[in-house]
């Protein structure tokens, strides 16, 4: 089990969060669509670093996205996303 | 003394005997029968690399099969059972007949795929009757078993000196430290080799870790090492088969370690050489632990074969207990110990062993080359030592061979893990070559593996040490290969001619030692696997009796019989009264939401594939949910309860991940929206009242002109206040109320008693169910199976023209339009009741081109009706086909229609 760092509570056991795609998954509403089919059929899948969308569902319920190395597992960064974590 | 029993016979043990040295003490040297071949087998290791002393300990519920009988200390009272043996131990019809041997070799099990499949049934028969280790307990564990998590700074497993050391050193250094010992004392090492470091020192280094205030755990075995520095931790707080003091038989760790030093030592290695596995065959370092650890002399006379110093120190201690030490075969060219005062043999390898009666009589070696033989009832072994790198693998691990010490050694982690001690450094051996008989030699003694398994592998074709493992199943029996896949590599690269290292590796998986069911499942077991959550009302409807029925994570009612009722006629009175007066029913699980603020209306415009915008304050629709791939997700309804407010529903199955996709959508996709949608699914109850008299009932009730179809109104029922929702799904003029779950008792108590004034009825899920399919209302689950388009439902006309919502893109597909789609049907019955589930043919053999979602009679006229999905069903209505269910064996003739069979033109819900 890994351990992730929610930006908003600290280091946390990976079975309290769930994990939802990643980031290169993500279909924009505004997506046309032969692109949104492309997203969400034909995904890459890197040997090496990936950004993951989580969610800390048991702790704070807050999405983040992770940076993990999908071969050592490392998570090299993470960032928190939604309303408060605009610009 | 401690009383015990094997076999039925009761024993004495001294404090601190694991089984296998009570036994031992006891004179009892055959303990179980092995795997596939019967044949007798005895104690020995002294650790839990046992292979051979496997039996079953306690009774009932609480009985452990396979228990390595060197890992369990003797308690008052404990019962050991020996396996795999009939009638009994000494006398086993499976070995006397020899029948298994022929059959059994290497990938015996592959090879009666092959042929017909009768001869392989008759295999399969044999070799589960043959084969085989303890029988599962078959009644349920009386015990309980904790899981606890823990941090620490360091993280020491194994206290052998080199371990106890490091934990004295970090505890003293201010860090947090847990040091975890498999066996119940510390460095028995030290006792076992003699060491000058006594047992004062072990006391003292004890009280100093903990006075710095460290944590030591014994019993405790670290069992798998997971990512991030997650390692779990398996203790024994009883012994197998014990009645744990304190109700707690077994705890699991999960220990979250800033840094992990493993001082695991080594494992002994035995030799190849015919019949090793002989009762009488043991390790060294066990035979010395036995002799100076438990003060039991397993031997007379005493053999030894080595390759290395360490078992000369065997020989002291043994010839220090008064056996005697007859030879001692070291398999290297020059003297080690000439000086040692016993009878030392260079060049000296053992070639077989020879018994009677299940006992070792003779050691027969090869010398110089020429044959030699000594009586004996004991030969001690020593091929070497193998580190336990098992963790330091789990955690994705390199390893270095060490030559010197024939063996791999730890090197890069990618994980912040040090390896210390002998399983860093292992004692120099010298490497030898097997010279025996390769099929009397055992290399994997508890799945029954010997050199000629792999020779066999190897002739036909097994070249990867992957194959070569399935193929013989060498290492895959409950020890794991501990003392076996070194011997079985060095075979493999002999074969291959090339250096062990480069016959590949096999991989190390958790647990390191097995673990017991019962622990993993921790306090999750019996019926606490998944959680209940009860209905706000859950004691109103208790105290009416009802047929309960799991929705979701809830269980609601499904009927409330009255006398003799059964469940149909109950529902069907319940629809009844619906149907033609008033009913009353719990809706609380229903998924509800609430979203406000100023970009509500757009939000929901994304949420929702209808349009919301342009809903009035006060008034409500019904809606669905796409997927991003345009198949329909999920349906309920939205009410605009304020300017800049909404309630949302949907169905109570899909509560969760609606609420996962709202906020994924509102907090990844539109984190700009001025807009909070909050999951209010049971901050309300929810009590919906439907019927012909359900107007007059509610306008009781509240004491105003109900809201008319589809609106909503604020109201109060019994000085709470509650929202009004009108809106329909049994196809009757009905009204939901939303009370906050905490002040629902009060509201449901007054609606009951308006229900009843007006000789209406309580109804639960079942009639729910006969009228929406009478209806033709959705179920999400049932006929929305994410398999279906709003176009497939009939519901593209309400879809927002302007897209923009979740699946517009996935929907715009062409592919969702071309004719051979699944359609939504409604089904009459012309012969025969529909069965649920049943397949829509056209002829007998035809293939299915459809099916039935959901089936129910009329409630008024009766009849047999149902829901379902057909190919290009919209274009069939009036078409006859056969709905058969030939799992349950019925059948009807059906006819296709439109999916509403009552009040077609919508009038009974409107005022």
């Amino acid at each position: 089990m890994m351990q992730f760092t929610c930006p908003h509570c600290g280091p946390r056991d990976q079975a309290e969060f769930i994990y939802e795609r990643t980031v290169d998954a993500v279909v924009s509403l505004d997506a046309a669509p032969e692109d949104a089919m492309k997203t969400l059929f034909t995904r890459n899948n890197p040997r090496g670093v990936d950004e993951e969308i989580w969610r800390h569902t048991y702790g704070c319920r807050a999405w983040m996205v992770i940076a993990r190395n999908r071969v050592t597992n490392e998570i090299s960064a993470t960032r928190a996303v939604g309303p408060e974590a605009l610009p | 003394m401690i009383n015990f029993s094997f076999d039925g016979k009761t024993y004495q043990a001294e404090k601190g005997d694991t089984l296998a040295a009570a036994l031992l003490r006891n004179g009892i040297g055959l303990v179980g029968r092995s795997f596939k071949y019967h044949r007798p087998r005895g104690i020995m290791t002294a650790g839990v690399e046992e292979p051979n002393a496997l039996v079953t300990i306690g009774d009932g519920g609480r009985s452990e099969p396979n228990t390595r009988a060197t890992d369990v200390f003797v308690y008052e009272g404990l019962v050991a059972k020996s396996q795999n043996r009939w009638p009994n131990l000494s006398f086993d019809i499976g070995s006397v007949f020899g029948l298994a041997a022929p059959v059994l070799s290497a990938g015996f099990y592959y090879k009666t795929f092959f042929g017909s499949a009768k001869r392989w049934m008759i295999y399969e028969y044999f070799i589960r009757k043959a084969a085989g280790l303890g029988n599962a307990p078959t009644k349920a564990d009386p015990d309980h078993f904790s899981q606890r998590g823990a941090f620490c700074d360091v993280l020491v497993v194994g206290a052998g000196p080199a371990g106890l050391s490091a934990a004295l050193e970090a505890a003293e250094a201010g860090k947090r430290v847990i040091l975890v010992e498999q066996d119940n004392i510390l460095c028995a090492s030290l006792i076992r080799d003699g060491h000058d470091r006594d047992g004062a020192w072990v006391e003292a280094t004890q009280t100093r870790i903990r006075a710095a205030g460290g944590r030591i755990l014994t019993r405790t075995t670290a069992s798998g090492y997971w990512e991030h520095d997650l390692v779990t931790l398996t203790q024994r707080i009883a012994e197998p088969g014990q009645i744990p003091p304190h109700g707690v038989a077994q705890r699991l760790w999960h220990v979250r370690a800033g840094q992990v030093i493993l001082a695991t030592g080594s494992i002994e290695r035995p030799m190849a050489f015919a019949h090793n596995d002989r009762p009488g065959v043991m390790l060294s370092q066990a035979v010395r632990t036995y002799v100076r650890r438990f003060g039991v002399v397993p031997g007379k006379r005493v053999v030894i074969a080595t390759n290395n110093d360490d078992a000369y120190k065997t020989a002291y201690a043994l010839k220090a207990a008064g056996a005697e030490v007859v030879a001692v075969l070291d398999a290297r060219p020059a003297p080690a110990g000439a000086d040692s005062g016993l009878p030392v043999y260079n060049n000296a390898v053992p070639l077989s062993t020879n018994g009677a009666r299940h006992c070792l009589k003779s050691v027969t070696a090869r010398v110089n080359g020429l044959t030699q033989s000594w009586d004996a009832d004991l030969i001690a072994v020593s091929g070497g030592f193998t580190p336990v790198v098992h963790l330091h693998m789990q955690a994705g691990g390199t390893l270095d061979w060490n030559d010197t010490a024939q063996a791999f050694v730890p090197a890069a982690s990618r994980q912040n893990v040090t390896t210390i001690g002998g399983a860093a450094n292992p004692e120099p051996v010298f490497n030898v070559v097997p010279v025996s008989t390769p099929k009397k030699s055992f290399i994997d003694f508890q799945n029954d593996v010997t050199l000629s398994d792999v020779d066999l592998a190897w002739a036909e074709g097994y070249r990867s040490v992957e194959h070569l493992k399935r193929y013989t199943t060498l290492g895959m029996a409950t020890d794991q290969g501990k003392l076996s896949n070194m011997a079985a590599l060095g075979r493999l690269a002999e074969k291959q001619g090339v250096a062990i290292p480069e016959a590949g590796l096999t991989t190390f998986r958790p647990p390191y030692t097995p673990v017991t069911m019962g622990l993993l499942a921790g306090a999750g077991a019996k019926d606490a696997g998944a959680h209940v959550r009860r209905l706000a009302l859950y004691d109103v409807h208790a105290a009416k009796n009802p047929i309960w029925q799991p929705l979701g994570y809830w269980f609601r009612p499904r009927t409330y019989p009255m006398g003799s009722e059964t469940l149909a006629q109950a529902a069907m009175r319940e629809a009844k009264a619906v149907r033609s007066n008033v009913g009353m029913t719990d809706v609380s699980t229903l998924a509800k939401f609430e979203v406000s603020g100023p970009d509500a209306a757009a939000f929901l415009e994304i949420i929702c594939a209808t349009t919301v915008g342009k809903l009035a304050v006060g008034r409500g629709r019904y809606t669905f949910m796409l997927r991003e791939d345009g198949f329909v997700f999920d349906d309920g309804t939205v009410w605009r309860l304020d300017e800049n407010r909404y309630l949302l529903t949907s169905s109570t199955g899909g509560a969760d991940r609606m609420a996962t996709h709202i906020s994924y959508v509102r907090q990844y996709l539109c984190p700009h929206l001025r807009v909070s949608a909050i999951n209010v699914q049971e901050h309300y109850a929810g009590i919906a009242v439907a019927g012909p008299q359900a107007k007059a009932t509610l306008a009781a009730l509240i004491g105003e002109e109900p809201p008319r179809h589809m609106s909503t109104v604020p109201a109060m029922i019994a000085g709470v206040p509650v929202i009004v929702l009108a809106a329909s799904y049994s196809g009757e003029r009905a009204f939901e109320i939303y009370v906050e779950a905490s002040h629902a008792g009060p509201v449901w108590a007054v609606c009951e008693a308006a229900v009843a004034k007006q000789g209406g009825a309580l109804y639960g899920l079942e009639a729910m169910e006969f009228l929406r399919i009478e209806k033709g209302h959705l179920v999400v689950g049932g006929e929305v199976d994410g398999r279906m388009t709003p176009h497939d439902l009939a519901l593209d006309k309400m879809l927002n023209k302007a897209g923009g919502y979740v699946g517009a893109s996935g929907l715009s597909r062409p592919a969702l339009f071309e004719t051979g789609r699944r359609q939504l049907v409604g089904l009459e019955a012309i012969e025969g009741n529909i069965p649920e589930g049943a397949m829509l043919v056209t002829g007998e053999g035809a293939s299915p081109q459809g099916h039935v979602s959901a089936a129910a009679f009329r409630i008024l006229e009766g009849g047999s009706i149902a829901l379902g999905q057909l190919t290009d069903g919209f274009a069939r209505h009036g078409e006859e086909l056969i709905a058969t269910s030939p799992t349950r064996g019925q059948m009807a003739r059906v006819r296709v229609v439109a999916p509403h069979f009552y009040d077609t033109a919508g009038e009974r819900y409107r005022d």
